[in-house]
């Protein structure tokens, strides 16, 4: 385990410290009251709603039970509890006392948590609206901009702004350029001015330049909200009348170096700087009653498991860079509970899972890790399972079985959620993104849905990478992993996010790119972080020095 | 149609060669008489009201007394003269020539700077606007509408400077300061003490005294300002606003000097039922004032002061006279602070605590005052001090905020404050009672209302029964 406390990403609404969430006519209103003084780590405050990770962490578990707790809702308010201030986006003091890895991986969090609320609007039809009331700077213009309709008091002070540029000499770190031209469509020349213009921009203005879409005088600001969040709510497809399942406290044990979860276990290698991700599959056929199983119902446990383990390993674990992926179970039974997500993908609750999964599955492939599986006798990637051994780097099978052991051969088997819901960042899936350069193989593989696909059959698909016989097995593994663990994990993290998102670009990608190519670089470049570094400087009065070559 | 603008606007600028000034304050002018009319002294228009007028910024220029109608006040526009030797005083550019245009990377903050003060200028008019409804006297009227137009030429300067430096975005901003209202829940003023009413003659007086010298103090600090425009224009200001404390000092005073004679007379404590106003309720308005100005300074801690300063935008109260190295690189100060709920005082770097040290040097400028006050009531032989409350009473902005402490100074619970609030803050009934003393105006030469005694000379000279309004 990691020196420091470790950063649990479990929490529920009675735990919150920033956020308040209220329910009313089908409309949540998430409102945002930062506790100064509730800083994940010591060292700043959190003031003028300013936030760090255990800030997101609270919303992104509000956006997350919302979707599942509450299919009655159909639009979700993001507001603020204080007077003229919306929100002042991440700390800078937090950011100055933070290493780099913990920048990087809480402005992924923080981006996966504004995509999520996208996902939310998109697919959920639990659509996001931002009333903001005061300056939204920065992260807290970002988070509008993650919403569906932004409605900005019109007083002659509110403003949304961008300033990390023209003020810390950084990008921001959660989408905002990216969204600003393709979301928003706002023109670049726009974007440009507002962008190096520190005080951001109000009023007329902000409108005509599409960075708001309603201007709402003040005192009607609270009232005009609920107005549009109710008729937002209204026009919802969610299920009115349906009854949400609860999202207990996800189970887990840490031992030493294994994490247990009722579904999946860990184990750190910390020599071989490495995780052995065990998955377990379903125990039994699928229940009658998906609602009356709720949290325990296998796909929605294991995708919670799965989440919180990455999450967990990702922020306490940072040393850990190969996840080594296996499973263990039945194939049959995890295609008879693909086939229920199948057949019940109308059924709201069942949508939400599948979303889930969905999300989970590009947490996976964009957690900057190595990804490795291993298809071992008696494991079950079939279908969603199957899914984990598509999103690893590299995958080995084990072809026949194991002198002595009595586990059957593995298999890999299709099933109909490996064609279309799971998509990756890039808005393929992850078989259409293998075979980019054979679009006709996907169809082909079609054919070969339910198919239990031996070691050979699986070689000459192309879904495995190596398939080494059990004689060559051990070796085999062992030297991948521990070649992986000693190359740079710097060098890695970028050959693999490269080769990872073939095939086209879309909004989400551009976001996760353009953040570990631009943002990473910027964050690392003296003109920001150095001594006399513009985010090094922020808050002590004291004037950053450029190098002023252009590189 | 020509216009002559030197007539129209005194200034001395060059107004009448700057085609660019002339377009923006072309358009501005009629929006600024329009606001006069709707948001200045109300019912006013038709006074003559004797004022002084800026004409120039020499000896003779900058007082020039006469019969004007205020919509017809020749607000003008003044800059003190130029040091051309002038260097920056302090921080990262310290010893460069002082700057005449904007530079390009500070254009936002000091648009920002200048947009905030310039806020405060029209939003006492609009607090004031109908005081003069209740005028204690004719001279008094006069101090109001003088601090009024004057308050309106402030406009003026910072409009100017917007006008000439800041392109586009400087026009809009000069006329959103037109838009926002003081106390209008939509399109408030910018700081909150602008956005109080000024409900009566004894607010006003105390707005006068502590406000307005929040203003010689954010003034002071802008009249060391790198960009030499900005600089010019504050330390004319400054000139006008000495006049504004002078109308809140001696109102204070005088209505000190009214209570304790009749105190003295009566031989009693109770002078409400004589129609003037208790000593009591006196210290409740001044605390009221004192720490709603404080607030004004802004955070004890401060990023945007520290910025400020080694940007060599914002500078200290007379930093020139400052003998230290004007850099304050590696200086610390001590300010009072909160630590699990008690004041402590804690050493922080001195670039941080630069707004804490001008409120510091507010308190002690203050406190001159209170010492005058002190000085009217042991000369009727009263025993009574005024006295300022402790920096952490009431106060809505910075680390004291939210916490409820005793103008002693002393932390407490919030049933002790409870108990006590009324003792210290004007109650609805202490303004319920100043308010009744608040009749019609006195509209007859040398008369004075009863809670009020009469100044101890005039203004420009002239008598006490001088007819400084003439309401036609």
């Amino acid at each position: 385990m990691a020196e420091t406390a470790i950063i649990d990403f479990r929490t529920r609404p009675e735990l919150y410290r920033h956020w308040k969430l209220a329910l009313e006519n089908g409309v949540a209103y998430l409102t945002m009251d930062v506790n100064e003084d509730g800083g994940l780590k010591p060292g700043y405050k959190l003031k003028l709603n300013s936030y760090d990770l255990g800030v997101d962490i609270e919303l992104a578990d509000a956006v997350q039970r919302l979707r599942f707790e509450h299919p009655e809702i159909g639009a979700v308010v993001i507001r603020s509890q204080r007077d003229r201030v919306f929100c002042s986006g991440a700390n800078i003091n937090m950011l100055g006392l933070s290493t780099h890895d913990h920048k990087v991986n809480f402005c992924k969090f923080t981006n996966e948590t504004r995509l999520a609320i996208e996902d939310a609007s998109e697919h959920s039809d639990q659509t996001y609206i931002c009333s903001i009331n005061g300056i939204a700077a920065g992260g807290g213009y970002e988070l509008a901009l993650a919403c569906e309709q932004i409605l900005l008091a019109d007083d002659g002070s509110s403003a949304v702004s961008l300033p990390e540029l023209p003020l810390l000499a950084v990008l921001p770190g959660t989408g905002g350029l990216t969204r600003l031209v393709d979301k928003r469509l706002v023109r670049r020349d726009h974007a440009d001015f507002f962008c190096t213009t520190a005080e951001g921009l109000r009023g007329k203005r902000a409108q005509e330049w599409r960075l708001v879409d309603r201007l709402i005088p003040p005192s009607k600001l609270v009232d005009e909200t609920r107005k549009v969040a109710e008729e937002t709510a209204a026009n919802s497809a969610r299920p009115k009348n349906a009854k949400g399942i609860a999202l207990p406290t996800v189970a887990r044990t840490i031992e030493g170096d294994t994490i247990r979860y009722g579904h999946l276990t860990v184990e750190i290698d910390r020599e071989g700087r490495s995780a052995r991700i065990r998955i377990n599959g379903p125990a039994s056929a699928p229940p009658a009653d998906i609602h009356a199983a709720g949290a325990t119902f296998w796909p929605l446990a294991l995708a919670r498991d799965l989440d919180d383990a990455m999450m967990h390993l990702r922020l306490n674990e940072t040393e850990i860079g190969t996840w080594v992926l296996t499973s263990q179970g039945d194939g049959a039974l995890v295609e008879a509970y693909d086939a229920l997500l199948a057949k019940e993908a109308s059924n709201w609750l069942v949508h939400e899972i599948v979303l889930y999964w969905k999300r989970t599955l590009k947490r996976l492939d964009v957690s900057s890790r190595s990804l490795i599986a291993l298809v071992e006798p008696g494991s079950c990637f079939t279908g969603t399972l199957l899914e984990i051994v598509l999103a690893a780097d590299r995958s080995y099978m084990l072809d026949g079985t194991v002198e002595g052991s009595n586990l059957p051969a593995a298999t890999l088997r299709l099933t109909s959620m490996n064609f279309g819901p799971y998509p990756m960042g890039n808005g393929l899936t992850r078989l259409a993104t293998r075979f980019l350069s054979d679009p006709k193989h996907v169809d082909e593989l079609k054919e070969e849905i339910g198919e239990a696909l031996d070691a050979e059959a699986a070689d000459e698909t192309g879904l495995v990478t190596f398939t080494p016989d059990d004689i060559d097995w051990e070796d085999e593994v062992r030297l991948a992993v521990e070649e992986r663990a000693g190359f740079s994990p710097d060098g890695l993290i970028g050959m693999e996010a490269n080769l990872r998102f073939a095939g086209p670009e879309t909004m989400e990608t551009k976001i996760f790119a353009r953040l570990s190519a631009w943002q990473n670089w910027i964050f690392q470049r003296p003109n920001a972080t150095g001594p006399e570094g513009a985010l090094k400087l922020y808050g002590t009065g004291k004037q950053s020095k450029y190098d002023r070559k252009r590189a | 149609m020509a216009i002559d603008y030197s007539q129209l606007i005194p200034n001395n600028v060059d107004l009448s060669s700057d085609r660019r000034l002339q377009r923006a304050l072309e358009n501005w002018q009629p929006r600024f008489l329009d606001w006069w009319k709707d948001m200045g002294p109300d019912g006013t228009s038709a006074y003559e009201v004797y004022l002084r007028t800026a004409i120039s910024t020499d000896a003779n220029g900058w007082a020039n007394f006469g019969y004007v109608k205020m919509p017809e006040y020749r607000w003008g526009i003044f800059l003190a003269d130029r040091d051309a030797e002038r260097q920056i005083a302090y921080g990262d550019n310290k010893g460069k020539p002082v700057w005449q245009d904007v530079p390009g990377e500070l254009r936002s903050t000091l648009r920002r700077l200048i947009v905030t003060q310039g806020d405060t200028e029209p939003a006492s008019v609009e607090q004031q606007r109908l005081l003069g409804k209740t005028a204690p006297s004719l001279y008094d009227l006069r101090n109001l509408f003088q601090i009024n137009v004057e308050e309106g030429r402030h406009l003026w300067a910072m409009v100017y400077l917007l006008h000439a430096y800041f392109g586009r975005d400087g026009r809009e901003e000069a006329e959103e300061m037109l838009v926002r209202h003081s106390g209008d829940p939509d399109k408030p003023r910018i700081l909150g003490a602008f956005n109080e009413a000024t409900p009566d003659w004894l607010s006003f007086f105390m707005f006068t005294y502590f406000t307005d010298r929040d203003g010689k103090y954010q003034l002071a600090s802008l009249a060391e300002s790198g960009f030499d425009p900005l600089a010019r224009s504050c330390r004319f200001m400054l000139t006008e606003e000495a006049h504004h404390m002078f109308v809140g000092e001696t109102g204070i005073g005088r209505i000190l000097q009214r209570t304790c004679e009749l105190m003295k007379e009566h031989k009693t404590d109770d002078v409400r039922s004589l129609g003037a106003i208790d000593l009591a309720t006196i210290q409740k308005y001044l605390n009221f004032h004192f720490s709603v100005s404080l607030d004004l300074f802004g955070q004890e801690a401060s990023t945007n002061a520290a910025n400020y300063y080694t940007m060599g935008v914002k500078g200290r109260f007379l930093e020139t006279r400052i003998d230290d190295d004007h850099l304050l690189t590696n200086a610390t100060y001590e300010i009072d602070t909160t630590e699990n709920g008690h004041i402590v005082k804690k050493t922080v770097p001195a670039l941080q605590a630069l707004n804490e040290r001008l409120r510091q040097d507010y308190i002690e400028d203050c406190a001159r005052g209170v010492l005058r006050w002190n000085k009217v009531i042991e000369r009727a032989g009263i025993n009574f001090e005024m006295k300022l409350p402790h920096r952490a009473f009431n106060r809505r902005i910075g680390a004291f905020a939210g916490m409820r402490i005793s103008p002693d100074g002393k932390v407490l619970s919030e049933a002790e404050w409870k108990a006590s609030e009324g003792q210290w803050l004007p109650t609805d009934e202490d303004r319920a009672y100043v308010t009744s003393l608040m009749g019609p105006a006195i509209t007859q030469a040398g008369k004075f209302a009863h809670w009020i005694a009469p100044p101890a000379r005039g203004i420009n000279g002239q008598a006490a029964d001088f007819e400084y309004v003439r309401f036609n």
